[in-house]
């Protein structure tokens, strides 16, 4: 029979995933068969894919990938490689959102900010004590090496301005739009909206204070436009930006970005 | 006229500048969707409204 186990294909005379288990592992490896991690032997058929994973063994890295993607839902991962995203502003947005297009593996992401990591960031943008004074965008992206290393990532140390908004973004596929200000938030999506017709826009607006969860939503305003959060609760005095709603948040975007690459354009 | 999926009674002669100013609406802060195109804010005083406009305006407050 015909399979591909970590990666690899290969002609193999066996029945169920445990007795391919057998032959090249050990008991106590885990097993994905097909994007999913099974706790009882299954049959397998030509074609399958199976992952055979050695619990606390560093593995090579073209067996890495492969281990990666078996928990890909199949189809998904073909698609979601292929992407390219933006993502506008590394804050509590847009750092939490790069992290989850990296753990799904998307493909190439764009990543804009031109602040550096602060204390004050610490409660609730995906930054470490020892990012401390280091740009945004290179924090980030160690932080992506470590999680999926396969992931190109490119860094963009700027401002956004009208003026670079077209440059900046041509040939990516979607703009996370993850700013603080209201102001630089306009701007980008009008920016984006009229210079690039291609390109679809994931903005966010409502996330502060510690309101119900279930406020938060995405909606499709506009043609190429998709906006995520309560569109009331503003960052002020007395009601700041904190982990829990602005990782809602950063996750309705992230969800989004993923569907759209499914092609799935309701929300 | 409609705006944001309601109908509207639209004043004689008013742009759209005209318009989202008397709505309160901050400039800086927003985006317009007119008739489904976006409308740069730069147009805003020189775009006359029709009864048979659809508006969709979105306005952002801060965090992230």
């Amino acid at each position: 029979m015909k399979l591909t186990v970590n990666g690899q294909k290969m002609e193999l005379h066996c029945q169920t995933a445990f007795q391919i288990r057998e032959q090249i592992g050990n008991q106590s490896d885990i097993v994905i068969l097909n994007g999913f991690q099974i706790a009882e032997d299954c049959e397998v058929t030509e074609n399958d894919t199976l992952t055979i994973i050695r619990k606390g063994i560093m593995p090579k890295k073209e067996e890495l990938e492969s281990m990666m993607v078996a928990r890909h839902t199949p189809n998904v991962h073909d698609k979601v490689k292929k992407a390219k995203v933006a993502i506008a502003g590394l804050g509590g947005l847009g750092s939490n959102i790069a992290i989850m297009l990296a753990r799904i593996g998307v493909g190439q992401l764009l990543l804009v900010d031109f602040d550096i990591v602060e204390p004050s960031n610490l409660n609730r943008q995906s930054y470490y004590i020892s990012h401390l004074g280091m740009q945004k965008t290179i924090a980030l992206k160690k932080q992506i090496e470590e999680i999926n290393p396969f992931i190109k990532v490119e860094t963009k140390d700027t401002r956004v301005t009208e003026d670079n908004v077209k440059e900046l973004f041509s040939g990516y596929d979607i703009i996370c739009e993850a700013f603080d200000k209201p102001e630089v938030k306009a701007l980008l999506v009008n920016t984006a909206l009229e210079q690039l017709p291609d390109i679809k826009i994931v903005a966010a607006s409502g996330m502060a204070g510690y309101d119900s969860s279930n406020l938060i939503r995405t909606v499709k305003p506009m043609k190429n436009l998709y906006m995520c959060g309560d569109f009331e609760n503003g960052a002020k005095v007395g009601r700041g930006l904190m982990a829990p709603r602005v990782q809602i948040c950063a996750g309705h975007q992230a969800n989004m970005v993923l569907r759209l690459l499914l092609g799935i354009e309701e929300i | 006229m409609k705006v944001n999926g309601n109908i509207i009674f639209l004043e004689e002669n008013q742009s759209l500048l005209d318009f989202l100013e008397t709505q309160n609406y901050d400039i800086r802060i927003i985006a317009v969707e007119l008739n489904g195109e976006i409308t740069p804010s730069s147009k805003y005083k020189d775009v006359m409204l029709k009864d048979e406009d659809t508006l969709e305006i979105v306005s952002f407050v801060g965090g992230g």
